[in-house]
């Protein structure tokens, strides 16, 4: 049977790996290919490398960065921030991403989904969703957090699957940095109304919250960053104690 | 040389990289005659079942392919690049795919698709090691003849993960992709 997947995630400025509490606040936390090798080393599943790239200075620090990540794991990753055209993701792919993460295009251009969905296929397409909620609902958040639109979130994550993505990163606001552990009621809400996978992300503590994003949750896959930058847990802490708790890993 | 087949999609970065990874030289090969120049060939893939069949046409690659096979060269399908092997796929009907194998290649009836993620193969067969590797696919092959199986997989119920029929390897799931269960399988391959 298909594992549950446990996924780290580098947050990218520049050349360096940060990590920020519910997006603000960013401090470094090392360079980005010896992470993704130590990663890869402890049996991470895949990988996830989010940035901003806006300018093209930015870009092309990032298309190198992806070149040599690409060349030093053999796992799939993922690369998301600023990617708004088809051609940005040629580029990536091409360098050697297995997927690229759209959050904030998806949301200004929809049809982005599934012009790229027909051309590199519905697997390599993630669409990002940043959710906060708000008098109980949850609304979709695009600009790394600093935008509200009126999107209510499991409808667009329903939207997103029906124009072509392959899979869902679904991001609580409320909970990123925070080590809170998940917000379960948001990743199962979405994890129902979708049949594509969803990547639970945002207030991983450690193994009982991964465990709990996993089974109340719903998730297929969780992603972390702040316990693994720091050394609190590996990876492999993580599947140890995943697979005693009779969840499906990899190890 | 190793070639790997480039038919305007698909990964072949990453298979190239863990070819380098494991100090073997290989081309990424687009013409009839590079194939041809070729002693073993990869043809990886992903996107669509049509998408690929037709740029292999427009490429002019289908002849060049058979005949490379049929003249005993080893030949590593990965994931669509297995599905071309076989004669239709119920994803893009009327494509007509390489039709080396009969059978036909169809969607995944339950579960969330496409499969995404690391999954268990089990092999009777010697170069295949039970391990897991990494699939991303909606789309499993039905073949005719069940003595090309080579490995079986679980998705809510077994599905052909591998299949290996003299000089023909041809997986569902990624190789270069799959840490080092996936060069462990490489590296079997480029030695026999």
């Amino acid at each position: 049977m298909l594992a549950k997947r446990i996924i780290p995630c580098l947050d990218i400025k520049g050349k360096e790996v940060v990590k920020g509490v519910e997006f603000e606040n960013l401090v470094s936390s090392g360079d980005p290919v010896e992470l993704a090798k130590r990663y890869y080393a402890e049996g991470a599943d895949e990988l996830v490398l989010l940035d901003i790239a806006a300018t093209a200075e930015e870009r092309k620090t990032r298309i190198e960065l992806v070149e040599q990540v690409a060349k030093a794991v053999f796992i799939p990753f993922t690369v998301g921030g600023g990617i708004s055209s088809v051609g940005d993701m040629r580029a990536l792919l091409r360098a050697g991403a297995d997927k690229v993460a759209i959050t904030t295009a998806a949301v200004e251009n929809p049809r982005l989904i599934s012009e790229a969905s027909a051309i590199f296929g519905s697997q390599c397409i993630v669409v990002g969703i940043d959710a906060k909620k708000e008098g109980g609902r949850w609304k979709v958040f695009t600009r790394s957090g600093k935008k509200r639109t009126e999107l209510d979130v499991a409808q667009w994550a329903k939207e997103v699957q029906r124009l072509g993505a392959g899979e869902i990163l679904l991001t609580s606001i409320d909970k990123d940095g925070t080590k809170s552990g998940y917000d379960l009621a948001l990743t199962k809400k979405v994890s129902e109304a979708v049949s594509i996978p969803v990547i639970a992300s945002g207030g991983a503590k450690g193994p009982e919250t991964i465990f709990q994003a996993l089974t109340e949750g719903k998730a297929d896959a969780a992603l972390a960053a702040s316990i693994f930058h720091t050394c609190e847990y590996s990876v492999k802490d993580v599947k140890v104690y995943l697979a005693k708790r009779k969840i499906e890993v990899r190890l | 040389m190793i070639g790997i087949v480039d038919y305007g999609a698909g990964n072949l970065k990453s298979v190239q990289n863990a070819l380098e990874y494991l100090e073997v030289e290989s081309r990424i090969v687009s013409t009839p005659n590079e194939i041809a120049a070729c002693d073993r060939l990869i043809l990886p893939g992903d996107g669509s079942f049509g998408f690929m069949m037709e740029n292999l046409e427009k490429k002019n690659l289908i002849g060049a392919l058979k005949t490379s096979i049929s003249k005993g060269k080893p030949f590593l399908g990965i994931c669509l690049g297995m599905q071309a092997l076989f004669e239709s796929s119920d994803e893009s009907p009327g494509a007509k795919g390489l039709g080396i194998f009969k059978g036909r290649v169809m969607k995944f009836r339950t579960g969330k698709i496409p499969q995404i993620g690391w999954n268990l193969i089990a092999s009777e067969n010697p170069r295949l090691e039970d391990d897991s590797f990494y699939f991303v696919n909606s789309y499993v092959v039905v073949p005719d003849d069940l003595t090309i199986i080579a490995a079986l997989s679980d998705y809510y119920g077994p599905f052909v993960s591998a299949i290996r029929s003299k000089n023909i390897l041809a997986v569902q799931f990624h190789p270069e992709k799959s840490g080092t269960a996936g060069l462990a399988l490489l590296r079997r391959w480029l030695s026999c």
